[in-house]
């Protein structure tokens, strides 16, 4: 099962562009409003397919999140988008093509990715960390972003000079996804940012992420299997089962959908 | 039958009182070790930037220095440049030569899989000592050095030469320069965050390959100093580098094989060492065992060596 979402259109209208689902060439209207289309995407370790043509897109703006359980596929989902991992099918970003384009040169298009396992230079200093993050920006307000995420996240302004390696799990995460959003990113790309945390420090997090999204209108797609949570940020939501989308819709809707309850909420 | 022979070999070791009481002596000896010291640690600072940012050691290391010093030698004896002229030259053509080996052969492979890298190096190390064999012929020559022989200071048989001077100068100032170029400059920040962790370097839209090229290039460069500083002591010819190699090894590894201070610190050790081994137990036929002893006792007891990182890390 195929589904091409947008915005806040509802089910019906997901079921209404299903018809169009196969064919290649991509219509110009969708692609402006859907900044981030992906069609038929295929990835692989080796011989080991691991998503099976999969098909979804998130609008300009939006956050959405890609539920599923370990194993369906949404790391690979993540590392597909930044040409992490080998990969068939079509991403585009605004209308540009990414797939076989290296990581480097999808990221300088302002895609930003925190990584499962945060990713962090162990052995550089957390202010060299947030450097890092804004190495392909050239404009004057670096400083001024750190001083930013200073004030956010306070610990990180307290620790700047210690290596990032002696951070705890929740302050590397914070460091993690502060570092991605030094480069300014139009799309944050979010692998399992609770993965680890205590239930408060998560809960911080997220907000955090929305108030970033509110305010610089920054595009997010985040995968989590803490549903719950991800759900009430989210505005719309895909659940990945075994390499393949099968099911898509509005986060609230989802939210109270029985498959998804009992599979990812547990009640 | 061979501890016979053993016997009768340490039988014939000269230690003399005579010898270990004489101070001119040993000062002699501990000016020619720093010297010899300073040419390891800079070659040590090659190797210990290439591990650092990829994770295996450049075996093609001191062959890109040997390739440096033939060109060394073009540029000050055959084409008459001044032989400071001359080596500044070999370093930029070095660096040329690396950024395109590094290009053409270790790019195509992928960066986090370092066995068949380190096959690949030991493949270049024998291609390119047999090309420079090839195009120079396997005699002798003599190269001229930066610094004059002559001793400002000099106590009997000790004399302090300007060329230890110029050797140790060379490499502190090296040493100087990587500090700033890492510490302060965006190239250096992209060059550490490569060395940390590879992936994310690439997520933060860092271009892996030019930066380890950029690597490659001031390694050779540094390299091709090295040469320019431990031959002019010894014979060009062109096994000359290898014996270089494996003391240089051994100072990287006791410094710890990813930190510059302590390949430098370790080159000094190595250098006074081997000297004070071969003057004080007439050990130079074993020199080159001691430096292998060295690499295997530090991998064995202490394998982060003096100043190496031990990796932490929490979750």
């Amino acid at each position: 099962m195929n589904f091409t979402a947008m915005g806040f259109k509802s089910s019906q209208a997901v079921a209404d562009t299903q018809n169009t689902q196969d064919t290649q060439d991509v219509d110009l209207l969708q692609c402006d409003s859907e900044y981030l289309k992906v069609c038929g995407l295929r990835a692989a370790y080796g011989d080991v397919g691991v998503l099976h043509g999969i098909d979804f897109s998130v609008a300009k703006g939006q956050i959405a999140v890609i539920l599923g359980a370990n194993g369906a596929g949404k790391t690979t989902t993540l590392r597909a988008l930044t040409g992490m991992v080998s990969t068939e099918g079509s991403i585009r970003l605004a209308g540009e093509e990414l797939v076989g384009e290296p990581t480097a040169e999808i990221v300088r298009r302002g895609v930003a990715h925190v990584p499962q396992g945060r990713g962090t230079f162990g052995d550089m200093s957390v202010e060299e960390n947030l450097l890092v993050g804004a190495f392909v920006r050239n404009d004057k307000q670096v400083r001024s972003d750190i001083a930013y995420w200073y004030q956010t996240f306070p610990v990180l302004g307290e620790r700047r000079n210690q290596p990032a390696g002696s951070l705890s799990g929740g302050e590397q995460q914070m460091l993690a996804i502060a570092r991605a959003l030094m480069l300014r990113p139009s799309l944050l790309l979010l692998d399992e940012p609770s993965l680890g945390l205590a239930p408060m420090v998560t809960r911080f997090l997220f907000e955090q992420l929305k108030a970033s999204n509110a305010i610089a209108g920054t595009t997010m797609l985040v995968v989590e299997q803490n549903a719950g949570l991800a759900l009430s940020v989210a505005s719309w939501a895909y659940v990945l089962e075994a390499g393949e989308m099968v099911l898509a819709g509005p986060a609230c809707e989802l939210a109270v959908n029985d498959k998804v309850r009992r599979a990812y909420l547990g009640y | 039958m061979l501890f016979c022979r053993l016997a009768t070999t340490l039988g014939t070791f000269d230690i003399s009182l005579d010898k270990l009481s004489d101070g001119e002596l040993w000062l002699a000896q501990f000016f020619r070790g720093l010297s010899d010291g300073a040419t390891y640690a800079s070659l040590a600072l090659a190797l210990v930037m290439i591990y650092k940012s990829t994770g295996f050691i450049n075996f093609a290391q001191g062959s890109l220095a040997l390739l440096g010093v033939y060109l060394v030698y073009v540029f000050s004896v055959e084409q008459g440049l001044p032989i400071a002229v001359a080596v500044v030259c070999a370093m930029v053509a070095s660096a040329l030569v690396a950024m395109f080996i590094e290009r053409t052969f270790i790019r195509p492979f992928p960066p986090n899989n370092v066995l068949p890298l380190v096959i690949v190096t030991l493949g270049l190390l024998l291609i390119i000592d047999s090309a420079v064999g090839i195009v120079w012929q396997f005699r002798t020559r003599s190269l001229p050095s930066m610094f004059s022989d002559s001793a400002p200071i000099q106590w009997g048989i000790a004399r302090l030469t300007w060329r230890t001077i110029g050797n140790l100068g060379a490499v502190f100032v090296v040493v100087g320069l990587l500090y700033v170029l890492m510490a302060r400059t965006k190239i250096g920040l992209a060059f550490r965050a490569v060395s940390s962790n590879l992936e994310s370097a690439q997520l933060m839209g860092i271009r892996v390959g030019s930066t380890l090229g950029f690597g490659w290039a001031l390694a050779a460069a540094i390299g091709t100093l090295s040469g320019a500083l431990v031959v002019p002591d010894l014979l060009l010819e062109p096994s000359v580098m290898l014996r270089v190699l494996i003391f240089s090894l051994a100072a990287a590894a006791l410094g710890g094989l990813d930190s510059m201070v302590g390949a430098v610190l370790g080159g000094l050790v190595v250098g006074l060492t081997r000297n004070l081994l071969v003057t004080f137990l007439d050990l130079s036929e074993l020199a080159l065992a001691t430096a292998v002893a060295v690499i295997l006792v530090v991998l064995l007891a202490r394998p982060t060596g003096f100043l190496g990182t031990v990796r932490r890390e929490r979750v």
